[in-house]
Formats: C-alpha cells, sequence, structure tokens
C-alpha cells in the first residue's frame, strides 16, 4: 500500500470513528444537564414524575457513556496510530488540554459511578443531586478541552518555527486561540440543543404510542424549552463563529458560502448546486454575507480568488452548512410553536403531525451535529494543522490502515446496533406507568 | 531528578495503577466466565458484579491517561510507537471495547446472554496479551528503520520466545492478582464459599506467576544483554519482590489476613514493576529512543506537571470516596443495600 493509500484510509477510518463517537460524546456532554434540571425541578416541585425522569434518563445515559468511553479511547489511540507525525508535533504544543481533558473524563467517571449506585442512599434528596454536578462538569469540561485541541487545529498559535525547528512554545497560549471562544461555546451549546430534541423526541414517541401518561408531557415541555434555550444561543454563537471564519480563516467561510470573488456588500447563498463553477438554483440574499462576517452590509468578504487552488478546501462543505443550518433552524421554530403553542393552549401542540414532527427532531439534530462536525473538519483540509502541517505529511506509514478500517466499520456496527436494541428493550420492558405503581406499591409497603 | 525524569515516573506509575485495577477487572471476568461455564455461576456473578460495576470506567481512564501522557511528556513516541503499534493497539481497543459493551448491555441494559459473558471473559485474557507486546517491542530488536518509514517485523516478533513468555507472564499475573483481591473482597463481604474457590484459584497461580516471571529474566541475557546487565543490578529489589510474593501465598495459605495479603501482593508487583522500570532505563525503545532525546520542550513540561499535580489533588479525594462507597463500605459489599438507578 502506497503512501497515498495510507493517507486515504487513515482519513477514513478517523472520519468514520469520529462521526460515531460524536453521536454518543454529544449526549454524553448534554444529558447529565437535563438530568440534573430534572430532578432538581422534582425536588423542588416536590414532584416524584421528575424525579422519576432523571432517573431513567441515567438509566439510558450510562449505557450511551459506557459506548462513549470505547469509543472515545478508540479516537484517544488513533490520533497517534493514524497520524503519528501530527501527533508528534501536537504532542509538543498541545498536549496539555488533552491531558487535562483526561482528568476531567477521570472526574466524571468516579462521580458517575458514585451517582449510579447511590440513588436512594440518602435520607436527603439535594445530596444525591450534589453528586451530579462532578458529573456535568466533568463531561462539560471533556467537550472543552477536546475543543481547544480542534481549535488550535484550525487556528494554531502559541509556538514559533525556527529552521524546522520547534521554538518559544507556550502551552497557554496555544490553548487560547482565537477560534477556541466560539468554537467551544458553539460545541457545548450544541451538545445541550441536540440532548433536549433526543429526550423530546422519545417523550414526544411514547405519547403518540398511546401512553397519554402526564409524565411524559412533562418530560416533554421540560425539555422542548431546553431545547428553545439552547438553539436560540446557538444561532446567536453561529453569528460569532461566522465572524471569526472572516477574520481568520476566510477560506473555510468563502467555501462554505461559495463566495468566490473577493467583494464589498457579498450576498450569501442558500442552497443551490454547482454546475460546472456555476451557482445554479441558489437563494441569493443580498448582503448578507457582509453582515453575517463582519456586521456590516458594506463590508469587503474575502473570497476564494486570493487562495493558491491547493489551499482551498473542498466546496461540497456548503451541501453540509445548509444542513447544518436548515436544521437548526427548523429545530428553534419547532420547539418555539410547541411552547407558545402549549402556554396559549392551541390544539395543534397534541395533534398527532405535530408530535411526529417533534419525533423527527431528535435524528435530525443527530444528522446536524454531523454535519457541523463534517463541515469543520473538511473545511480545513488541505491542512491538520492549519498553515503548517498538510494532512497528507501527517499520517502514517502503515500499510494495514485499510484492513484496521474494516476492523473498526465492524466493531461500530455491533455497538450501534447493540446499544439501540439495549435502550429500546429497556424502556418498553419497564414503562414508566408499570414503575409508577410499583414505586406506590413500595411507599405503601413502608407505611404500614 | 530532572524533568525527564519525573515525567516518565508518573506516567510509569500510572501505568502501574492499570495494571493492578485491570487485572482486577480482567481476572474476575474470566473467572466469571469460568465458572458460567462449570455451572457453578451463583457463587461468583454477585461478587463481581458488586465491585466491578461501579469502577470499570475508572480502571479505562487510568490506560487513557497514560497514553495521552506519554504523548504529552515524550512526543516522539507518537512518532515511534505510533507508527509501528497500529495492529496490535487497533487489537486491544476492539477488545477492550468487547468489555465496555458487556457492561454498557448486560450489567447495565439487563441483556443476560451467555456469548457476551463469554466473550467479556476472554476479553480479559487477550487484553494483558496484546497490550504486553508493547513491552516486548521496547526491547527492541523488532522494528527496522529505513527510508520509508519505520517497520514492525511480525514474523521475529511472534517466533520470539521473549514475546510469548511475557504474553503468559502478563495472563498468569493477571489472573494471580485478581483471585487474590477478590479472595479478600468475598471474605469481607461474608460469602464463605466464594472466599474459598477463589483463594483456590489464588494459590493455583501463583506458582506460574512467579515462573514466568523468572524465565522473562533468563531470556531477556540473550535478546537484550545491555537489559539484562542492568536488570541484575537490581537483583535486591527483584529479591525483596520475592520475599513480599512468599508472605502473600502464605498468608492465603493459612486463611489469614486476606487485606494484608493483597497489601503484600500489591508492594510484590510495585517493586518488580519499577525494578524493570528504571533497568530499562533510559530507553523508551531500544536503540531508537530515549526519555531524553524524546522528551518536550520545558514549557510543556512544567506545564502538564503543575495540571497533574492540580488534578491529582482533585482526584485522590474522589477516588477516596469511591473506594469508601464501594469497597469500605459493609452494607454495600455484603450487599444489603443495592440503590442502582
Amino acid at each position: 500500500m502506497g503512501n497515498e493509500e495510507s493517507v486515504f484510509f487513515s482519513r477514513v477510518l478517523t472520519e468514520l470513528t469520529l462521526s460515531f463517537h460524536i453521536i454518543y460524546a454529544t449526549i454524553g456532554v448534554g444529558i447529565p444537564l437535563m438530568i440534573m434540571i430534572a430532578q432538581w425541578v422534582g425536588i423542588k416541585k416536590q414532584d416524584e414524575h421528575y424525579i422519576l425522569l432523571a432517573r431513567r434518563w441515567t438509566r439510558g445515559f450510562v449505557i450511551t457513556v459506557a459506548v462513549g468511553v470505547v469509543t472515545g479511547t478508540a479516537i484517544g489511540l488513533q490520533l497517534s496510530l493514524l497520524w503519528p507525525n501530527f501527533m508528534e508535533l501536537a504532542g509538543n504544543v498541545i498536549a496539555l488540554p488533552l491531558f487535562m481533558e483526561t482528568f476531567a473524563f477521570f472526574f466524571e467517571a468516579i462521580f458517575l459511578g458514585i451517582y449510579l449506585y447511590t440513588w436512594d442512599r440518602f435520607e436527603n434528596q439535594k445530596k444525591h443531586l450534589l453528586l451530579l454536578i462532578p458529573v456535568a462538569i466533568g463531561a462539560s469540561f471533556s467537550a472543552i478541552f477536546i475543543t481547544i485541541v480542534n481549535a488550535f487545529m484550525n487556528a494554531p498559535q502559541g509556538f514559533d518555527i525556527v529552521n524546522g525547528q520547534l521554538v518559544n512554545v507556550n502551552p497557554v497560549l496555544a490553548m487560547f486561540t482565537p477560534a477556541m471562544p466560539t468554537k467551544v461555546a458553539h460545541v457545548l451549546s450544541t451538545a445541550y440543543m441536540t440532548s433536549a430534541f433526543v429526550l423530546a423526541s422519545i417523550g414526544a414517541y411514547r405519547l403518540l404510542k398511546g401512553s397519554n401518561h402526564i409524565y411524559h408531557k412533562k418530560a416533554l415541555m421540560l425539555t422542548m424549552k431546553i431545547g428553545l434555550i439552547f438553539s436560540i444561543a446557538t444561532a446567536v454563537i453561529g453569528d460569532f463563529s461566522g465572524k471569526y471564519l472572516a477574520e481568520y480563516q476566510p477560506e473555510k467561510l468563502a467555501a462554505a458560502e461559495w463566495h468566490f470573488e473577493t467583494e464589498e456588500g457579498a450576498p450569501l447563498m442558500l442552497y443551490g448546486v454547482l454546475d460546472d463553477g456555476e451557482v445554479k438554483y441558489a437563494i441569493k440574499i443580498p448582503y448578507a454575507l457582509s453582515i453575517l462576517a463582519h456586521s456590516n452590509p458594506n463590508a469587503e468578504v474575502i473570497g476564494l480568488d486570493q487562495f493558491p487552488e491547493d489551499e482551498i478546501p473542498p466546496l461540497y462543505i456548503h451541501y453540509l452548512f445548509d444542513l447544518m443550518v436548515t436544521i437548526g433552524m427548523w429545530l428553534t421554530a419547532l420547539s418555539l410553536f410547541y411552547v407558545l403553542g402549549t402556554w396559549f393552549k392551541m390544539r395543534f401542540v397534541s395533534a398527532k403531525w405535530f408530535r411526529w414532527l417533534i419525533v423527527l427532531g431528535g435524528p435530525l439534530s443527530i444528522i446536524a451535529i454531523e454535519a457541523g462536525w463534517w463541515l469543520a473538519e473538511v473545511g480545513r483540509q488541505p491542512w491538520i494543522l492549519r498553515g503548517i502541517m498538510r494532512t497528507e505529511e501527517a499520517a502514517t506509514s502503515s500499510g494495514q490502515v485499510d484492513l484496521m478500517l474494516l476492523v473498526f466499520a465492524g466493531l461500530y456496527l455491533v455497538l450501534g446496533i447493540g446499544s439501540f436494541i439495549v435502550l429500546t428493550r429497556m424502556f418498553r420492558k419497564n414503562p414508566v406507568e408499570q414503575e409508577l405503581a410499583d414505586r406506590e406499591l413500595e411507599k405503601e409497603g413502608e407505611l404500614r | 531528578m530532572t524533568l525527564e525524569i519525573l515525567g516518565i515516573s508518573v506516567l510509569w506509575l500510572f501505568l502501574f495503577g492499570y495494571v493492578i485495577v485491570a487485572s482486577i477487572d480482567f481476572g474476575a471476568g474470566f473467572f466469571n466466565a469460568y465458572s458460567l461455564f462449570r455451572g457453578k455461576q451463583h457463587i461468583l456473578t454477585r461478587i463481581i458484579q458488586r465491585y466491578l460495576s461501579p469502577v470499570w470506567e475508572v480502571t479505562n481512564v487510568f490506560l487513557v491517561f497514560f497514553f495521552v501522557g506519554i504523548v504529552g511528556f515524550f512526543p516522539k513516541t507518537a512518532y515511534y510507537y505510533g507508527t509501528v503499534l497500529l495492529v496490535p493497539a487497533s487489537i486491544a481497543v476492539v477488545l477492550l471495547a468487547i468489555r465496555g459493551s458487556y457492561y454498557a448491555f448486560t450489567t447495565y441494559g439487563g441483556l443476560k446472554q451467555k456469548r457476551w459473558t463469554y466473550l467479556y471473559g476472554l476479553s480479559g485474557l487477550f487484553i494483558p496479551a496484546s497490550l504486553s507486546i508493547v513491552l516486548t517491542i521496547s526491547e527492541g530488536g523488532f522494528v527496522s528503520e529505513s527510508s520509508e518509514g519505520l517497520e514492525l517485523d511480525y514474523w521475529t516478533l511472534f517466533t520470539s520466545p521473549l514475546t510469548w513468555s511475557i504474553v503468559v507472564l502478563s495472563i498468569t499475573a493477571v489472573l494471580y492478582i485478581s483471585a487474590v483481591f477478590l479472595t479478600w473482597y468475598a471474605n469481607k463481604a461474608n460469602d464463605e464459599p466464594a472466599a474459598e474457590l477463589l483463594r483456590k484459584y489464588a494459590l493455583i497461580w501463583a506458582v506460574p506467576a512467579i515462573v514466568t516471571a523468572t524465565g522473562i529474566i533468563v531470556e531477556l541475557r540473550d535478546h537484550n544483554p545491555e537489559h539484562f546487565s542492568r536488570l541484575m543490578d537490581m537483583w535486591w529489589l527483584f529479591g525483596i519482590s520475592f520475599l513480599l510474593f512468599a508472605g502473600t501465598v502464605y498468608l492465603i495459605w493459612k486463611r489469614r489476613y486476606y487485606g494484608l495479603a493483597f497489601g503484600l501482593l500489591t508492594g510484590q508487583f510495585f517493586v518488580a514493576f519499577f525494578a524493570y522500570g528504571i533497568s530499562h532505563y533510559p530507553y523508551l525503545l531500544y536503540p531508537f529512543l530515549t526519555i531524553y532525546d524524546g522528551f518536550t520542550n520545558e514549557a510543556m513540561a512544567i506545564a502538564l506537571v503543575i495540571a497533574f499535580i492540580a488534578g491529582l489533588g482533585l482526584l485522590l479525594p474522589s477516588l477516596y470516596l469511591l473506594l469508601r462507597l464501594f469497597l469500605f463500605n459493609k452494607d454495600y459489599v455484603q450487599g444489603k443495600r443495592d440503590d442502582h438507578a
């Protein structure tokens, strides 16, 4: 296998691992917050339903965490196995957040074990809730540290290269790159948003499948509210991300927006197809790109004409951008209608078709996450470390990457199907009505 | 102490932590599968599940900590080991995935399938085997460097007696460590039959563990004379290790002080593990890479050490809490409490 093939298969394997891992990672970052909110509301309102909600979410959550641990270990090792030259360089400059991530995860894993096995151990429910805080903090900080590494790949700083030698390394400066604030905020808020919509989707599905229990309605309202808040936050952060890109990675923005010529008062292209270098069927919003990039309708936006041919990312990232943004907008509107509709007691919120739309929101938000990460990673090409190291220089020279690709593809298939079967079975075998009735009986027994 | 030595000592310490906690985990899984196979599962399952379920993720982090840390302190290892280990490390990841999914699907998910239990049990033997290959490779003689890059010579590797002795040692050590620990745990849980069975396992695996460990030292004489002579300089440490081993076996044999027996066992492995590590100095990979030419820049090293100390301040109290709740809590260990979500 020649080196070109090694590069190709290394890219495919990394993309596969990340695409699979990100589902579990996103849920793993977001759900602890949801559990925390539900349990807190339950304690505040003295409402058994919310506490049970937290408890049942926890049971599902540990399964996704377990799979996330496995896939996270895989990507952690694959970074060194598939991109040894990159890690040798990166290890010198950006090892600090990677190292701290293991601590954050350590912290999370310890307290998750404790939280999971101490339901009912405390007289005071609040003490048990306290144990969840380190889980949520650990999960979010894992995401923050890893995203810091990704931000560094997009806007490397904190070192100089003199005669091919790394000098003046500043690990802290390397962590706080210009890409870092928007990226971290975007990853966190979309993780919370996605988790909320995934949980809402489950609640809506139960309501559609015959259960009309108030428990599911409470779950739906809670998650849709959280989803709305974080989708608005995501939109605001998205706007900042556009400004970051325009300033520091104009080629990524230009490729994502099909902005070929540098111009003032640039329009924003939505949708459309690329036919022989010409954009067709696109919706053109005048001045919108200039506003997105610089908050000024007449500002100049750098186009792809400013970059050499071999430093331009693939143009298909425009479709990924459209997909991500469209789903984001759609989910914002959906949750807004749900929340307003419920407040004003409008009938459409409990209509079948509307609940199906909510069910669809879960998978859609996952697709948006995938599209977003593909956009982020493909949009950085041809660089693995922007301006410093090209992807093909970073890959392993090993000839067995194709075989490993097959092995891991098989593994993820088994893990994916397995976790789906186990999760659905778990909740189907022990529906909430059953569990509520059981708990009622238990309580009566204690009183007697 | 130079930063290089501080860095490698910290990493080696965490690797030692992984060896102990992971051995308990791996061996327990194997004993569990074996007793299912022999139709005696009821004796062990409960003990094993109660200890392992809350702590397995923590076990895994020890390993992640090690490989992230070594790339941080010694970035060149990413190039040398990263290139060479693609296949063995990928296999280890797949096997670790089997274990993780066993917890996810069986323990948390309630999927009761014998097939998973067997796979889980066997993975506990194959993981140490595949990970121990790294130690073999580090002895040198299996990697060649050319203009096309590094190449691992699989044929030499898999026909070398050294490789297979280290594999056998890793497996026997796993079973021995695990059996001693679980004897203690079962005894604390007042579970007589389980404690007796595990005590028997501990005694059975003690001898092969010490024999293979000695055998490896002998084989190194031919394979890597330089390392062998440095090992010999450290003979007294191995002597201490052997005395601790004898103490453990004596206590287990006499059915006395199982907790102390496990303490002595930890000491035995600690001394031997560090004696081996010190004699390996200064090489990370014979003869290509030493801790000095593979070391990161000073700024990063200091940052990592600071992060490590801060992290440890967070970690140690949390670990203590975990152990207090699940290892030293009588009600929990004896199965009077469950409290699972």
